[in-house]
């Protein structure tokens, strides 16, 4: 068959009217079955990271966000938040707060202490996205590349060798501080 | 009339969605696990498959064939079906909470359930008229249902059941299934006269 003209403009001119008004009517009826949550919820959500990284147990920011407001947890819960985030979430909330446990967040990776290990493999299993190496009964390495510093095979390692360690400053890594501003007060 | 209940059977029993034509394979060895999952994700699917092929009846006769661009079929169906089940979901969440948190995670993923558009596209290419697509998706989506929780019943047998361990957890499940669909096979036998 061949493609006539009209036929191209009007698959064009069809499917293009059909996904805008699809994409409006979805617009319109997210507005319209909104459900209406608890608006502290909301405001919590919105000083969220956002994302979702799960360190503090709960599912996502969301889940969180909800658990903070019905003091199932403290603000503090949130390490990539660190202080300023556990600050304003407890003003918000009106709540007073303990920051001396919070250390200030800082990107942390995996490493593994050679001397310790035993090349059990276990921690390759755990690792979400395959940043540890080696085989069994040879020492294991972590690829710091690939490492996100979640912290899930620390748990699993026998001899306590894999341990989350600050990242090194080379020249790959090293960047300009951030500008030194006061604690949000 | 009996139009309708020829098409009902047939759907149902014979051309089984699942066990005949072997459309939406994942929800059926995915969430039969247990009968009451495996129930309300045969309701959430009877919900958006009954209304697939009716949206998919609308789309050919008023856009597609008018226009002559039958060709863009498939891409308009999935495009419809997302809106349906987006649309959906969000009307289920604000009228029935409680439903919403039975059907969880399934409700989002009926979207890309092949079923959904197999049927849409079985539909059409059957020439059936606007009613009988509505009955037709109905069927096939009670047939699905059927089969969904029969399996989800079978199963949830076959975990206390002392199963050799070369065949425990999912082989015995695949060789239920498949003796599940030869039964389902004799059904082409029935004759209306």
């Amino acid at each position: 068959m061949v493609l006539q003209t009209e036929v191209v403009f009007a698959a064009i001119f069809c499917l293009g009217i059909l996904g805008t008004t699809l994409g409006f009517a979805l617009g319109y009826a997210a507005k319209f079955f909104k459900v209406e949550q608890n608006p502290l919820v909301e405001q919590v959500i919105v000083l969220m990271p956002g994302s979702n990284c799960g360190q503090c147990g709960y599912p996502g920011c969301n889940p969180a966000a909800e658990a903070i407001v019905n003091r199932e947890v403290a603000p503090t819960c949130c390490p990539p938040g660190g202080k300023v985030l556990a600050q304003e979430i407890a003003e918000l909330l009106n709540i007073s707060l303990d920051l001396s446990q919070v250390e200030e967040a800082q990107p942390r990776l995996a490493q593994v202490d050679e001397n310790n290990c035993i090349g059990c493999a276990r921690c390759l299993k755990k690792c979400p996205t395959d940043a540890i190496i080696g085989a069994l009964k040879q020492v294991h390495a972590v690829i710091q590349d690939a490492c996100t510093g979640c912290e899930a095979c620390i748990e699993i390692c026998p001899t306590e060798c894999l341990q989350m360690h600050p990242v090194q400053v080379t020249l790959k890594t090293w960047h300009w501080d951030k500008p030194a501003l006061p604690l949000a007060a | 009339m009996a139009e309708y209940l020829l098409i009902l059977v047939s759907t149902v029993l014979i051309n089984n969605v699942l066990l005949s034509k072997f459309l939406g394979l994942c929800p059926f060895m995915g969430v039969s696990n247990k009968l009451d999952t495996a129930m309300s994700m045969g309701l959430a699917t009877t919900f958006v498959l009954t209304l697939a092929p009716v949206a998919a009846w609308l789309l050919e006769h008023w856009i597609l064939q008018p226009f002559q661009i039958e060709f863009l079929r498939i891409l308009a169906f999935i495009l419809v079906i997302a809106a349906v089940v987006q649309f959906t979901e969000m009307a289920i969440r604000k009228n029935s909470p409680v439903l919403y948190q039975v059907l969880g995670i399934f409700l989002p993923l009926i979207t890309t359930n092949c079923a959904v558009l197999g049927v849409a596209l079985l539909a059409i290419q059957e020439d059936l008229g606007f009613m009988q697509s509505a009955v037709y998706g109905f069927g096939s989506a009670a047939g699905f249902t059927l089969v969904m929780v029969i399996f989800a019943g079978l199963r949830e047998r076959l975990a206390v059941m002392e199963v050799p361990p070369a065949f425990a957890g999912t082989p015995i499940a695949f060789i239920t299934a498949g003796l599940l669909s030869m039964a389902f096979i004799g059904f082409s036998g029935l004759k209306f006269s």
